[in-house]
């Protein structure tokens, strides 16, 4: 297997993009990356796009050839693979194309990740998120993505005496990053008492307990280590990438309180790379709600198993902190556009490891990890980001 | 939500809770699994059919506030996990309670309910929800 490296990085504004079709988002993502890897379209020899639910979002499936196609990239007829993990898509289509590029299948490939949810209103938003969960057994029962991480907090108060005090640190947080990031959705900062005074969507989890629905685009490309240099001076080298699955359905997990699947990419990740995680400088955790985040800091190994929440409320997840996490607004404040989250994360993490991450920038950052989760935790995926 | 046959092949797990007993190593399975993902090829053909006793306790819940389209009449309602005796977790609402009343650890038995239909006037779908043991 080669060395892959990410030499170039783009992503569009998260938000609301009423102006802005699937194709527009995906292709100014492209273009940016492309750009900034300063390669010319006829050098991509492959794209993957990382998207959840097109179908149902927008009507449209095959959007890896669409997007080829409104990117320009048809002249060549390169392949153009869509890859889809609900929540884990866009990480999952990165690990793709990282694979594609260490077998040496391929040498420049770009990995995009788009998602248009807000040509929909916010019910049928509810049902098609509820689509990464065992539809038969959770969802006709009135099971909602929401309804069942609400649950996984709840269980964590009991068994542990956190308090919705504790949660309402990761969005705070977040927020407080967010306002740093001139691409994140939400770019203010909140108080403690706006995340717990919040209409509530599944109790104990409000609305500021819940990632925005959003759209947006990232894409990366990549390139094998060995001509990387040709293109860029920063190259950043992919060290470790872990992918790892578990049951679909939350109950029939061993433990609801540990994503094993989380465990597990993390673990496969950072053996990879030769890596502990006390060498992690800066990490994008998923924190599609504020229990996911508190979660996969225990799981990845962070903070021991119950000691997430009072961690969090510390302070030590701050830019500062022990381990600064989602710099760039994580999924609640700089948005959840879901394909492309699992690609912005990877952005994020370039950026920082690059130091252009501006007023957000953790000094000195060598090493960076990013964790994208489906569903609720059927999939996890983890890779590990170096300077190179 | 689905097509009639797509709830139809689900009634005897959505009527009577029926599982699968692993007779390879006992395991419990709801809802019915081919195969036992512990035993995996020892468990062929030994997946054997058990109604589960409809029993359990409340292992952790939430009141539903923001929900799917066709649960828009019913919201808020409870939704839980609940712990059967016989060991497997089950995820559905809890009915006939007032929501302040449920808790980590409170026991309740299936019983079964409309679970919702096909739009205004097509076939309606029942299976099980929970309610509270009465003392």
């Amino acid at each position: 297997m080669r060395d892959v490296a990410i030499i170039g990085i783009g992503d569009t504004k998260f938000g609301e993009l009423w102006d802005s079709s699937l194709r527009k988002i995906g292709i100014e993502a492209g273009i940016a990356a492309i750009g900034d890897a300063g390669i010319s379209g006829d050098e991509v020899d492959a794209l993957y796009v990382g998207n959840m639910s097109a179908g149902r979002f927008i009507e449209q499936e095959h959007v890896a050839a669409l997007i080829a196609d409104y990117a320009g990239l048809t002249k060549n007829h390169i392949p153009a693979t869509r890859v889809e993990a609900s929540g884990a898509s866009g990480a999952l289509a990165l690990r793709e194309g990282y694979l594609s590029v260490a077998s040496g299948e391929y040498d420049i490939v770009v990995v995009g990740g788009a998602e248009k949810m807000t040509d929909v209103g916010d019910e049928d938003i509810t049902s098609i998120q509820a689509a990464a969960m065992d539809q038969e057994w959770e969802s006709v029962f009135g099971a909602t993505l929401p309804s069942l991480y609400a649950m996984m907090a709840r269980r964590y108060m009991h068994e542990f005496g956190a308090t919705r005090e504790e949660f309402a640190s990761v969005p705070v947080k977040n927020h407080a990053n967010a306002a740093k990031n001139p691409k994140a959705q939400y770019r203010r900062a909140i108080k403690p008492e706006t995340v717990l005074n919040a209409t509530m969507v599944a109790d104990p989890l409000g609305m500021f307990d819940c990632a925005p629905n959003s759209d947006g685009a990232a894409a990366v490309v990549l390139a094998p280590m060995e001509i990387a240099k040709k293109y860029t001076d920063t190259p950043i080298r992919i060290s470790g990438s872990g992918q790892a699955s578990a049951s679909l359905a939350l109950h029939q997990r061993r433990d609801i309180l540990t994503m094993d699947s989380t465990v597990y990419a993390a673990k496969r990740a950072l053996k990879q790379a030769g890596k502990e995680v006390k060498d992690i400088d800066v990490a994008e955790l998923n924190d599609n709600y504020s229990i996911s985040e508190i979660l996969a800091l225990e799981d990845i190994g962070f903070v021991e198993k119950g000691k997430g929440a009072k961690f969090s409320h510390d302070g030590q997840t701050a830019i500062g902190g022990k381990i600064a996490v989602n710099t760039s607004g994580g999924l609640k404040a700089r948005g959840n556009p879901i394909g492309a989250t699992g690609i912005a994360q990877a952005v994020e993490i370039v950026r920082q490891l690059r130091g252009e991450a501006g007023e957000r920038q953790v000094d000195g950052a060598r090493i960076g990890l990013t964790h994208n989760v489906g569903g609720t935790g059927a999939t996890a995926i983890v890779h590990i980001l170096e300077v190179a | 939500m689905g097509s009639i046959p797509r709830f139809w092949r689900e009634n005897p797990s959505r009527y009577n809770l029926v599982g699968v007993k692993c007779e390879n190593c006992g395991r419990v399975f709801f809802p019915p699994r081919e195969i036992c993902p512990v035993c995996h090829r020892e468990s062929i053909g030994k997946m054997k059919r058990l109604a589960l006793s409809g029993k359990g306790t409340v292992y952790s819940y939430t009141l539903v506030q923001d929900a799917h389209p066709q649960f828009e009449m019913l919201k808020p309602y409870v939704l839980a996990m609940v712990e059967m005796e016989e060991g497997v977790r089950i995820t559905s609402q809890i009915i006939d309670v007032e929501p302040e009343e449920v808790h980590i650890g409170m026991k309740v038995e299936a019983v079964m309910r409309k679970l919702g239909a096909e739009g205004s006037s097509g076939i309606l779908h029942y299976g099980y929800k929970f309610r509270p043991v009465k003392k």
